[in-house]
């Protein structure tokens, strides 16, 4: 019999549909990988195998009573802990919401179970997202199931702040998994595991029920393992909420049916600010391979400019952390999460101490940066200033997209880097985040889909951004290049 | 502009974070190598621009003035709202004695 947890999306729904096989044989052989590498990658924090068994209950009962089965009907997924679940822990990674239960279900999950889909379980992440690495999580590092090819088995780093995502579904321990992206967070991660995700366009998703960072930036999106997939999952999460103020009042596109990696009468642009000194010589190649393939897929190449690329990283680096300094000071130990009240202690200290012991470092660190520099004084020439090359950026893609349909670059500067690698320098962290920040400034879609290997052996990515409000161009040149890249390379399972 | 520990201990104390000497010590330098880095964003000529509110064009709607619109959000739910509270006492939020 086939390896149910071997399939995509696409064949579960199709099996499940037609009888091949019943969800709830999808979820027991999900359910058994979960299990098999939690002690090894650690990429949920809480599993649900019974949630994942009483969705596909539901959807094989529907297929048997002959009703009309959902789009995501049998097909169990990893909900990023950073989506608000009833009643099932939702902490966001951090210690100051260790035991939190929501009571009420994030819209973009709820979508999710209304198309029948079923969940395995909570994925890690960095804490509050914050992070490129998934080295921040008060419930430990993930581990990425790839390997260097070099005999030496140095754990390596999934990505971030999606890690768990992006372990998960490179490991087979889902098929899709939801995740957000803030500043790379869907994309790095998927590039450096070989699976695909797409950040639409901001708005598409609701982000009522997400764990806010930082609110004009955060997207949610579907990671899967192929573009395909990706755009299953993303026309379930997509779609109007009065709930979210910045919600698009849109009607979501047929993304799966309007797939074509046709792209005869379509120009891609190729920023040249992208192309840095010293950029990595196998990336480089990835990047000449996806220009060939798009040319091949019938495109026309165009070289492009974004004059204020340099400016994104400083930009991004004054704008999230002053938004998150924001959003964070709702965790004060009085409504929800860790309360710590030293003794005879104040309503002050209590605030104090219960944010001390409740936020780790790099949050912390966010935080009094996004202080700072909201801080009187401080504002115009950080904040203001930061806002201001913000629309400098957004009208650099405006003009390039006089030229082009959508822009080819590279996902990350290098492949995926050892644990530890970087976490001592909070910079050198942050610049690995180059080529993801710039679109997300911008609120424009944008995807990783797999190109490759390196010569260690491990995936890289390329990366798609596309106008406003047109995931459909994003996907379908991402599709031009699954196609070309024949990308099949998978970890060797060593954690079993 | 590069800050120093007692401004460090001024920015801790307005984001409600206690910080020790110790640590005050260890994220000056962090801080201020990130604030370095940033601030090349000076260089940049923004005259006549204007600074980004929304990324997206969208309209700000106003939801129907009626009670409990979306009874997820709206009154009622108490119980609810209490359930993750570390100390809810007869109804409330308790929290230390905040006057003499």
């Amino acid at each position: 019999m086939t390896d149910l947890t071997e399939l995509t999306v696409a064949a579960i729904r199709t099996g499940v549909a037609s009888g091949d096989f019943t969800a709830r044989e999808v979820a027991e052989g999900f359910n058994a990988n979960v299990a098999g590498a939690q002690n090894a990658l650690n990429a949920f924090i809480v599993t649900t195998p019974d949630k994942a068994l009483a969705a596909a209950d539901a959807v094989d009962a529907d297929r048997a009573a002959g009703k009309v089965l959902g789009k995501l009907a049998g097909v169990p997924i990893g909900m990023k802990d950073l989506f608000a679940t009833h009643g099932v822990q939702t902490t966001a990674a951090s210690h100051i919401l260790e035991g939190f239960k929501p009571q009420y279900e994030s819209t973009v999950s709820q979508k999710l179970w209304d198309a029948g889909a079923g969940m395995l379980g909570k994925l890690n992440l960095d804490q509050f997202a914050m992070g490129s690495s998934n080295e921040t999580s008060y419930f430990g590092n993930v581990i990425s199931p790839w390997r260097r090819n070099d005999g030496g088995n140095a754990a390596l780093a999934p990505g971030g702040s999606s890690g768990g995502s992006s372990a998960a579904i490179a490991a087979r321990l889902c098929p899709a998994a939801t995740g957000t992206d803030t500043g790379g967070s869907i994309r790095q991660p998927a590039a450096f595991t070989g699976i695909s995700g797409i950040k639409p366009t901001y708005g598409r998703c609701s982000r009522w029920g997400i764990v806010a960072f930082a609110s004009s930036l955060d997207q949610a999106g579907p990671m899967a393992r192929d573009v395909r997939d990706c755009a299953i999952m993303l026309e379930a999460m997509a779609g109007f909420d009065p709930k979210d103020a910045t919600s698009l009042d849109l009607p979501v596109p047929a993304w799966e049916a309007g797939l074509s990696a046709d792209l005869a009468g379509k120009t891609v642009g190729i920023p040249r600010e992208y192309r840095m000194d010293g950029i990595d010589a196998d990336v480089a190649r990835s990047w000449e391979d996806g220009i060939a393939w798009l040319k091949d897929a019938g495109a026309q190449v165009v070289d492009i400019s974004l004059p204020h690329t340099k400016y994104a990283l400083p930009c991004y680096y004054i704008i999230a952390p002053a938004e998150a300094s924001s959003n964070l000071a709702r965790y004060d130990g009085v409504r929800y999460g860790l309360r710590d009240l030293p003794d005879g202690a104040g309503l002050q200290d209590m605030y104090a101490a219960t944010r001390a012991a409740g936020f780790g470092a790099e949050v912390k660190r966010r935080i009094l940066i996004g202080t700072y520099v909201l801080s009187a004084g401080f504002y115009d020439a950080y904040y203001t200033q930061a806002q201001k090359v913000r629309t400098l950026i957004s009208h650099d893609f405006k003009n390039a997209f006089t030229e082009c349909d959508v822009i080819l670059a590279p996902t990350a500067p290098t492949a995926a880097f050892a644990l530890g690698e970087k976490s001592g320098d909070p910079l050198e962290m942050y610049l690995n985040d180059v080529f993801s920040v710039p679109a997300s400034l911008a609120g424009l879609p944008a995807m990783s889909v797999p190109a490759g290997l390196n010569r260690e052996g491990l995936p890289l990515g390329l990366q798609i951004i596309g106008r406003p409000f047109d995931e459909q161009g994003v996907l379908n040149a991402g599709l031009a290049i699954e196609q070309r890249a024949g990308f099949v390379a998978k970890p060797d399972i060593w954690w079993k | 502009m590069s800050v120093d520990k007692a401004t460090v201990a001024k920015i801790a104390s307005l984001a409600r974070i206690k910080v020790s000497d110790a640590e005050l010590e260890a994220i000056a330098p962090e801080l201020n190598q990130i604030l370095a880095w940033v601030e090349q964003l000076g260089e940049v000529d923004v005259t006549g621009i204007e600074p980004m509110t929304a990324v997206i064009p969208n309209t700000l709607r106003l939801r129907d003035d009626v009670v409990d619109a979306d009874p997820l959000t709206g009154g009622g739910r108490g119980d609810a709202v209490l359930a993750n509270a570390p100390a809810a006492e007869h109804g409330f939020f308790g929290v230390p004695k905040v006057i003499e």
